[in-house]
């Protein structure tokens, strides 16, 4: 049987230190079930989240040798193991145990933002009619499983530490999915711009890459708010005869 | 002693999956406070997991559907031991729920002239299933958890309740501790609903995740509520097999609703060999009608891959068994075999089934769009639960109400894929509403501190313990055990061995050790499970045992027939005053006679 090293940040809020763990790897094995055998081998305490081990909750987002991925769907075979794996916490968020951060803030901005207001039903029914291909964008959209591992590699969080004014990458897709949504009628771009610091982002993509659903979060979300904010906050001519006032 | 932190609603829900946001929902939504707590992070609750859709006839896809035939289908697809005014009340109420998710936010896929499209599932007649790709319980959970975050509703994640806490006969709250830093806490309500889901933790090949324990119904059990049809556990027939380490993890159904056949290592259409009687007429008879109803054509039977759930799952143990298996003990699933038929197969599947063919590529290296899945029944849904009225959602208990997996009485002894989503809104909303009600017409009760005591102090001593048992390995054996014995399959044997191994493991239950301490410990929550799973595993195992037939759910090696004596009655199990479990008949109310002629008009 092939054994491996898992190095595994172990510890609170304060302090933590990588502890290495050795268990058996078989085929197909992901780095989820690595650590689940960890736990009933020899570390019952080793906290971590999980729920679907699917890749539809989104719930156990970790660093693995630095990079941000779920652990249910990161297989061993597509990572070294000739030397040990490390498996870390996201580092956008305050360390709780082990491998589970506090995420709660993420749950705050979401209230902050303005909730979904559809128009008046089109039909006498009360319903809607809505086209497919009207839809398809806003469906991209949605599939978004709340892993955080965008909020997580976004330097803006990560490395400026900006999380008052910057609502980050997640929570610009959830406000595209409103903004986009054929129905809604209400107007966030007052808050894009201030609130919640669409300007921040200066579209290094990385949020892209991780994304573990594939969705284009720079292209399709993003940057159309951006333009949606440039069309009714940027005004040429109030700007013009500012300039000229200051000469 | 108990200076621990109280909180204080009018109603407290348990569960926040598609049930227990529902329940929330309406709840607050008619004034009074509201509690949710959730054992995860909100918005990850087993709902997420959901693919296929939500039943609700709504008519969109074809006109001939309405809530008649959705009842008549329910009723044929739990064999009739229903609850038949559930079936109604889902069947009548499931389109306005569907459609108020529209109004919520909600973003089904749409059909040609801008409705909400439906797909068809195993049992239901007429396509019938509101969807978003394979992953609806993604958007149904998402839908009420945006919409709910805006109701002032208190959201307490990441909390575990340990027991029911009662004044007299009334619920009146729970002992819970919130595991970030393991301490207990105490939840005052006038009303508290249960919608904790299933039971799959019981099992080894699940696709539950480690929140399917029993929590509910155990919860329930050790108040005094009733557990009924609990020998009714759906085995959803495709499950992965390989590799080892997702054996288990669910194949949406909708795979067969958008043309997948299941084929044998023969490269036979094997469910072609053994349709079920009261179904023939349902049923296509060649493959050329199967695709043609696949496809859109009224004028066909549905292909037998689209029988209900309990009987395909049968099948494919039949041919496993008889050694026309694939090479790690499952079937064949073939959706890529539509490249015949269409153009542009494999990007009309990665559209139709997008999850199912990222699921595939990544765990199992396999492109789905080329190549059959490998696939076997694994434990999905448990039909019973806690015994509900109809109407209200109200246990046995008074102020103690239930909604979704975790109450029983609409589906019988099978549950028709897609009735679980369409359950969650309609009789979430139910219990809501009903505890709201029974909230605002009584106050606030006593809360009884030795049961407190008495819980906290059983809930404290795996780690008070110098050495014991590892809570993972009596899990895992108790695993094992129900997979062998409580099975697919059952014998009576069988099952008397595993009512001794119970009382084996529950021994060593008592006897857990758990190290570290008590923040965010998941070794504690595991030993603290090992409660919930042997109460639920108990009552299976004593329902199957006295229900000496097949029907549905249950199969029965001893008894294989379905024998009309058994229709007459659920089994329902309940805790006596000595602790032990008793189970007893009880019998089904007559249909009344409009909901008969509903049966007969639809045939």
């Amino acid at each position: 049987m092939t054994q491996a090293t898992f190095s595994i940040r172990r510890g609170g809020r304060e302090t933590a230190e990588l502890v290495d763990y050795r268990t058996d790897v078989t085929e197909g094995m992901v780095v989820l079930d690595a650590v689940h055998q960890i736990q009933a081998e020899s570390a019952p305490d080793l906290a971590c989240r999980w729920n679907c081990k699917a890749g539809k909750c989104g719930s156990c987002s970790a660093e693995i040798n630095g990079m941000p991925k779920l652990m249910c769907m990161t297989r061993l075979d597509t990572i070294p193991l000739d030397e040990p794996v490390t498996i870390e916490p996201m580092r956008a968020f305050p360390p709780v145990k082990d491998l589970i951060t506090d995420v709660s803030w993420n749950y705050e901005v979401k209230k902050r933002i303005k909730k979904f207001k559809p128009r008046k039903p089109d039909a006498e029914d009360g319903t809607w009619r809505m086209m497919q291909e009207d839809v398809d964008r806003v469906q991209e959209f949605r599939k978004c499983i709340e892993c955080f591992l965008c909020q997580d590699v976004c330097h803006v969080l990560r490395d400026h530490e900006k999380h008052a004014e910057f609502i980050g990458p997640r929570f610009l897709v959830y406000t595209a999915a409103l903004e986009m949504h054929p129905l809604d009628v209400e107007n966030r771009t007052q808050d894009l711009k201030d609130a919640h610091g669409i300007g921040y982002c200066n579209i290094t993509k990385c949020c892209t890459k991780v994304c573990p659903e594939h969705i284009t979060i720079t292209d399709n979300a993003i940057i159309p708010l951006k333009e949606r904010v440039v069309d009714e906050h940027y005004d040429p001519i109030g700007k013009l005869v500012k300039l000229f006032r200051k000469r | 002693m108990t200076d621990y932190p109280t909180f204080e609603h009018d109603v407290i829900v348990i569960g926040a999956g598609g049930a227990g946001l529902r329940a929330a929902i309406e709840a607050s939504g008619s004034g009074v406070s509201v509690g949710l707590i959730c054992k995860s992070l909100l918005g990850k609750a087993h709902t997420v997991m959901a693919e296929g859709g939500m039943a609700a006839a709504m008519g969109h896809n074809d006109d001939r559907d309405n809530w008649k035939v959705h009842f008549s289908d329910t009723m044929r697809g739990g064999q009739y031991v229903n609850n038949w005014r559930m079936a109604e009340l889902h069947a009548k109420e499931a389109p306005d729920r569907v459609r108020e998710l529209e109004s919520w936010g909600a973003v089904f896929d749409r059909t040609p002239d801008g409705r909400i499209n439906q797909r068809n599932f195993g049992g239901h007649r007429y396509p019938r299933l509101a969807h978003v790709g394979d992953r609806t319980g993604l958007e149904l959970i998402r839908t009420l958890q945006d919409h709910g975050i805006h109701q002032g509703i208190e959201v307490y994640m990441e909390v575990t309740v340990l027991s029911l806490l009662k004044d007299g006969d009334r619920v009146v709250g729970c002992l819970a501790y919130e595991r970030e830093h393991g301490r207990f806490r105490i939840y005052k309500c006038k009303a508290l609903i249960l919608a904790t889901g299933g039971i799959g933790r019981a099992y080894k090949i699940t696709s539950n995740s480690w929140e399917g324990t029993g929590d509910g119904h155990a919860l329930a059990y050790d108040a005094g509520a009733e557990l009924i049809d609990m020998e009714f556990i759906q085995f959803h027939p495709t499950g992965m097999v390989w590799p080892p380490s997702v054996r288990g993890i669910l194949v949406t159904e909708g795979v067969r609703g958008e043309g997948g056949i299941l084929k044998n290592s023969e490269g036979k259409r094997f469910m072609f060999d053994d349709i079920p009687d009261n179904y023939k007429d349902q049923t296509s008879d060649t493959e050329e009608e199967g695709w043609r109803y696949v496809t859109g054509d009224k004028n066909a039977r549905r292909p037998p891959e689209l029988l209900t759930r309990d009987h395909v799952a049968r099948c494919i143990m039949r041919e496993v068994k008889a050694g026309r298996g694939s090479p790690h003990g499952g079937v064949y699933l073939d959706i890529a075999w539509i490249k015949e038929k269409i153009q542009n197969a494999p990007e009309h599947i990665k559209k139709k089934l997008p999850s199912m063919y990222h699921q595939f590529m990544q765990l199992a290296n396999l492109d789905i769009t080329t190549t059959p899945m490998e696939v076997g029944p694994t434990t999905h849904y448990v039909m019973g639960g806690i015994r509900v009225n109809a109407d209200t959602q109200e246990s046995s208990v008074p102020g103690l109400f239930a909604a979704g997996e975790c109450a029983a009485g609409i589906n019988g002894a099978n549950r028709l894929g897609g009735n679980s989503l369409s359950d969650l809104i309609v009789f979430g909303k139910r219990a809501g509403e009903h505890a709201a009600i029974f909230a605002k017409e009584n106050g606030h009760g006593t809360i009884n501190n030795d049961q407190i005591a008495k819980a906290a102090k059983a809930a404290l001593e795996p780690f008070e313990r110098d050495g014991g048992e590892n809570p993972y390995t009596i899990q895992h054996d108790l695993q094992e055990m129900m997979q062998a014995n409580v099975g697919i399959v059952r014998m009576q044997d069988e099952m008397i061995e595993a009512l001794n191994g119970l009382d084996i493991l529950r021994n060593r239950a008592a006897r857990t050790f758990v190290p570290g301490n008590i923040d965010f410990n998941p070794g504690w929550h595991t030993a603290l499970d090992l409660h919930n799973l042997l109460i639920v595993s108990e009552a299976i195992t004593r329902s199957a045992i006295e229900r000496q037939e097949s029907r549905g759910g249950h199969f029965r090696e001893d008894f294989p027939d379905k024998d009309p004596a058994f229709s007459k009655f659920n089994f329902a199990v309940k805790k006596t005053d000595t602790g032990a479990m008793a189970i007893s008949k009880l019998p089904i109310p007559e249909m009344p006679d409009y909901l008969k002629e509903v049966i007969a008009e639809m045939g």
